[in-house]
């Protein structure tokens, strides 16, 4: 086996978590926006594996590459090279109708807008993606996650009778109901203040832990990454640090050391 | 998710409906022109059957030839008794009455003197009392009339005029007025009025004297029960005289209706195209308001696509809010179109044309048209937006600004644009120029090449919003930080602001083809009469088509030439013949004669013919030919080329054949005149007046007024075709609004901003107002020189005709519309940009 080809599996197993099958899987994913002078080099050879369960945070500075790598692991965006795997699925040659149907059964999203649709109500946003694969909804599970993001009296408001957060809880909700393979976060706390983002991190804690929906957080937010099982540093396009739950402080110290 | 589309349309209900109007009014105008027009056709209808209720068959004759002022051929008196003697009759009567309007004509004149007439027929009719079953009409009050003095006349006039039973009234038909009793007042049938008809009722006997006729215009028979029509028929047959026939009722009402049948189908033509045209305004105007909200809602279909939803689901769900539209739109349409089909009447009433109606038909066929129509419509307009809006990449939910892909029909603009315009040119120069092609090729060809050069020049214009705007917008621009941002807005989108655009320039192209077209038209109908009468006054029928009495003509003192009129068949053709005095004509009349005709009047004499160059040629007739004619009664004559003439093809005053006073007397029943021409340098319109007391439907007017009254008729059905084509005005003016509205809406953060760093309210008004002025202002420069194209292609292909190209001073008036258009769709967005909360519009996402 030739090194170049060889080098990529080394990083994937240097990041891979220490067991289980991996919910995604990327290997030696490449990105690059633009030609000549002007070409940016999004993501250069980039690895990574989360494990069914794992909830990974995604950090870096702005231009890192967090969100090119989201955005190529949710089948959002195509690489220029390597390839990415949703549960058993390889992705990176999908067409459009592959792609929808992955989406309504193996990826949920979170934004930082929160993309409700303003004329639908919270429950209505929240099966909306049940709705649109035209499948049932167990109503059993749909009171359970409901509930499980504290929204039990908000099921018929507008996105517009909301704050903030219970927006978010709501996208939150809306991720969690068809059970994805993985959920999408990105920059969830975003748009939010301190209590409420800590609400929402809350929320996406506990879908880890109580249902175990595996989970990828891209965040600049240090408070947010304390929450992951794992966290994964980008800088110019590469990931250069990889490391188990943190605090706070531990994060930020982290980020100014791959910034540097 | 199709409901989830249906639910957002819901909650943004004004926006939806503003985009339905474009539609609805459309969809109105089709269902209105099928309400009226089968209203009418119910209503002649019924004329027609009532006519024959009891009737089970008819003895009456063919007309020998069509629409002539002496009508058919009567039945003589005398077969009456006879028919009454056979024996599968039951009972039989005669009457005079003839429904074609040209003739049996009987003007009633009112208390000031005038005759009344609202153009439409006037009656007269001859009936027998004692025969209640043939009777058409109903009496309301008073008595049948019997005897000389007597007339019954319509209730509707005695209403409109003030004259009840036992009042005397004046009525003018064959000879000088002659005043009756009133006896009695009645209706056709069971309808309240005829479209303004007039109705003078007599017995038989008084009728033939006022209308100078003899025997009936028509027996009518019943049978014995128990013998068929068709028995009864067969017995009858064998006692006609010459052009008499017979036919059963129902043969003969549907005989009767068939001239208004066409007229009918005539006016459903026109008003439908009108309709269609708006429609297709108001598929512009869906077009451009479901792009505009595609384009800013790629935020929200991204994020239904990042949630699983398909391409073909996103596609749906634009469809299904274009059929929701076009559904919702319809319906009120027709809805709208009842009311509408009362304004249609109203417009055709100033336009000239009263029209009966009975009660309001509304027939399923024109539901289901009016919603298939409108429903279709909005549909076929919403495809593009739909396609574009699969377009949106699931990218676009995260990413900011995200702008659509061009799609492929935009790079390929131009040449669609040429392909159409080529298209429409090729259709449009056969329509007009190509010899030999039937009215159906004709029009598709016409209405066909229109339809693709409007799409053409739309799928062009946004390309040309820029230097437009650049050229139009230059006055705007100068006019302050407002104005130079107004300019800078209107290009900012140009494909969007040429849609709204071409919505307008549509409607503004059409009204300047009219209006150039009309203006030469009527300019040189007009030079035309000017250049052949040379006479001072010319005295017509007071409505100016009908006949009067020839003996209206006998003026003392002064040089006059009355020209009778009628129609015949000349070589086997129906056409005009006019009756001339060779004595007198040319000193109130120029000819222009053929080479070798120039002592044609010389020649006339009771036995010959002056004819056209245009006729000559069609019939290969020379000066010495001799040519067959056929008058209304059937009778036969042949007459010998005097000389040709070169009559101006738009206008000529006399027939296509002229014939003298002698020879027309000779062979026409009741010659009436339809000029008399007056020369002579004392006479004034006052003693020419006083002269023609006797004769009230009779009016004088100068050279020059008479042909401004020739063309009055062309300049109402121009003001006509200007209401009905204000209506796809008024749909373009619905998708400015939207256009403005959807770009205020879109802009609410920028116009936060501007009001932030001290823009005024007023100048926020400013600025919408120039940028909406300025797309109107785009319409009107699209449009009106395409308007000018169009009626100089048709000018073109009407040379023959000798219609000159001109450029009326209404053009500058249409640049004064378009400026009104663009102000008045502005308000109400103008007004919502300037009450922005600031605060709040800085911080909306």
């Amino acid at each position: 086996m030739a090194p170049e080809a060889t080098l990529p599996h080394i990083r994937a197993a240097l990041s891979a978590p220490a067991s289980g099958p991996s919910a995604v899987a990327a290997r030696g994913l490449v990105r690059r926006y633009g030609e000549g002078d002007a070409t940016v080099h999004a993501l250069r050879d980039v690895s990574l594996s989360v494990a069914e369960g794992e909830l990974v945070a995604v950090m870096g500075p702005s231009g890192s590459g967090k969100s090119t790598l989201m955005h190529i692991l949710a089948g959002l965006d195509r690489p220029d090279a390597g390839d990415v795997w949703i549960g058993d699925q390889e992705i990176t040659g999908m067409g459009d109708n592959a792609l929808t149907r992955l989406r309504r059964r193996h990826i949920g999203f979170v934004f930082q807008f929160f993309n409700l649709l303003p004329t639908l109500t919270a429950e209505e946003n929240i099966t909306l993606p049940m709705r649109i694969a035209g499948e049932r909804v167990d109503a059993g599970w749909l009171g359970e996650v409901i509930a499980s993001v504290g929204l039990g009296e908000r099921r018929r408001h507008r996105p517009s009778q909301m704050s903030g957060g219970q927006q978010q809880r709501v996208a939150i909700a809306r991720a969690m109901l068809a059970r994805p393979t993985v959920m999408f976060a990105d920059e969830p706390t975003g748009n939010l203040d301190s209590r409420s983002g800590a609400e929402v991190l809350e929320m996406l804690r506990r879908s880890v832990a109580d249902h175990g929906q595996t989970t990828v957080m891209v965040t600049h937010d240090a408070t947010a990454a304390t929450i992951a099982d794992r966290i994964v540093f980008l800088a110019d396009g590469r990931i250069v640090r990889s490391q188990g739950p943190s605090t706070a402080a531990e994060v930020l110290e982290a980020l100014a050391e791959v910034t540097r | 998710m199709t409901w989830v589309a249906l639910k957002s349309l819901m909650e943004r209900r004004t926006r939806a409906a503003l985009t339905a109007l474009a539609v609805v009014l459309g969809v109105a105008m089709i269902a209105g022109s099928l309400i009226v027009t089968d209203s009418i056709d119910r209503a002649f209808t019924s004329v027609y059957s009532s006519s024959y209720a009891e009737t089970d068959v008819v003895v009456r004759s063919a007309p020998v030839v069509e629409d002539s002022f002496a009508g058919t051929p009567t039945v003589p008196a005398g077969l009456l008794p006879r028919v009454r003697a056979l024996p599968g009759v039951e009972a039989a009567g005669g009457n005079l009455l003839d429904l074609s309007g040209t003739t049996n004509i009987a003007k009633m004149v009112d208390r000031e003197g005038e005759v009344i007439t609202a153009n439409a027929p006037t009656f007269g009719a001859g009936i027998d009392a004692s025969q209640p079953r043939f009777n058409p009409f109903t009496l309301i009050e008073g008595a049948w009339a019997r005897g000389p003095g007597e007339v019954v006349i319509d209730s509707t006039t005695a209403a409109g005029h003030g004259f009840a039973v036992g009042d005397r009234i004046g009525v003018v038909a064959e000879g000088p007025v002659r005043t009756f009793r009133i006896t009695g007042l009645a209706t056709f049938g069971d309808l309240d009025s005829l479209g303004g008809a007039t109705l003078a009722i007599f017995d038989n006997a008084t009728a033939r004297e006022v209308l100078g006729k003899t025997g009936f215009d028509a027996i009518q028979v019943a049978a014995r029960p128990g013998v068929s029509d068709e028995e009864l028929a067969r017995q009858i047959a064998p006692l006609l005289p010459g052009t008499a026939r017979v036919a059963t009722g129902d043969e003969q009402a549907s005989a009767d209706k068939q001239g208004v049948e066409q007229a009918i189908t005539f006016i459903r033509g026109l008003l439908l195209t009108f309709g269609g045209i708006a429609l297709f305004v108001g598929a512009f105007v869906i077009f451009n308001t479901l792009s505009i909200t595609v384009a800013q809602r790629s935020r929200e279909l991204a994020t239904l696509r990042t949630l699983g939803a398909s391409r073909r689901q996103v596609m749906r769900s634009v469809i299904a809010e274009a059929a929701l539209i076009g559904v919702i739109a319809s319906l009120a349409g027709l809805g709208l179109g009842l009311a509408l089909a009362k304004g249609l009447t109203e417009i055709f009433q100033a336009a000239g044309l009263d029209l009966p109606q009975a009660e309001t038909v509304l027939a399923g066929s024109t539901i289901a048209i009016s919603l298939i129509a409108g429903t279709v419509v909005t549909l076929l307009a919403g495809v593009v937006p739909a396609v574009r809006a699969t377009r949106v990449p699931p990218i676009a939910a995260v990413r900011e600004g995200a702008s659509l892909p061009a799609s492929a029909a935009s790079r390929r603009a131009p040449l669609i644009a040429m392909v159409a315009v080529g298209l429409a040119g090729a259709m449009l120069v056969r329509g007009l120029l190509a010899d030999g092609l039937d009215t159906t090729e004709r029009l598709l060809m016409l209405g066909g090449g229109t339809l693709a050069l409007f799409i053409g020049v739309a799928v062009v214009s946004s390309r040309l919003v820029r230097p437009i705007a650049a050229v139009v917008g230059w006055p705007i621009s100068r006019r302050g930080a407002a104005g130079s941002l107004a300019s800078d807005n209107a290009v900012r989108n140009p494909s969007r602001t040429a849609a709204t655009a071409a919505a307008l320039m549509i409607g503004l192209a059409l009204v300047t083809f009219v209006a150039v077209l009309g203006s030469g038209l009527t300019g040189t109908a007009r030079s035309d009469v000017r250049d052949q009468i040379s006479a001072g006054h010319v005295v017509t029928s007071a409505n100016g088509f009908d006949a009067v009495p020839a003996a209206a003509g006998r003026l003392p003192g002064a040089t006059v030439s009355s020209a009778r009129e009628d129609r015949a068949l000349v070589a086997g053709d129906g056409v005009a013949v006019s009756g001339i005095d060779p004595e007198t004509i040319a000193s109130t009349f120029r000819f222009r004669w053929a080479p070798g005709s120039e002592d044609a009047l010389t020649r006339l004499g009771p036995g010959g013919v002056i004819v056209d160059d245009g006729f000559a040629a069609d019939h290969g007739l020379v000066v010495g030919s001799r040519v067959p004619l056929v008058s209304p009664s059937g009778e036969s004559t042949t007459y010998t080329v005097a000389g040709i003439h070169d009559p101006p093809d738009l206008a000529p005053v006399l027939g296509r054949a002229l014939i003298s006073h002698e020879g027309f007397d000779a062979v026409f029943p009741r010659p009436k005149d339809r000029y008399t021409l007056i020369a002579g340098a004392g006479t004034t319109a006052n003693e020419i007046e006083e002269a023609l007391v006797a004769f009230p439907d009779t009016a004088v007017s100068t050279t020059a007024e008479y042909a401004t009254d020739a063309t009055a008729e062309l300049s109402a059905l121009l003001n006509m075709l200007y209401v009905l084509l204000g209506l796809s005005v008024v749909v373009s003016v619905f998708g400015m609004v939207n256009t403005m509205a959807l770009a205020v809406h879109e802009r609410t953060r920028e116009l936060g901003m501007l009001r932030a760093v001290g823009m005024t309210r007023r100048q926020v008004r400013a600025m919408v107002r120039g940028e909406s002025v300025i797309t109107a202002l785009i319409g009107a420069a699209l449009g009106i020189p395409l308007g000018v194209g169009m009626a100089a292609l048709a000018t073109r292909a009407l040379e023959e005709w000798g219609v000159a190209l001109t450029i009326p001073t209404t053009l500058v008036w249409f640049v004064v519309v378009a400026i009104a258009v663009g102000v008045l769709a502005a308000v109400m967005p103008a007004r919502r940009a300037s009450r922005l909360d600031v605060l709040r519009a800085l911080q909306y996402e």
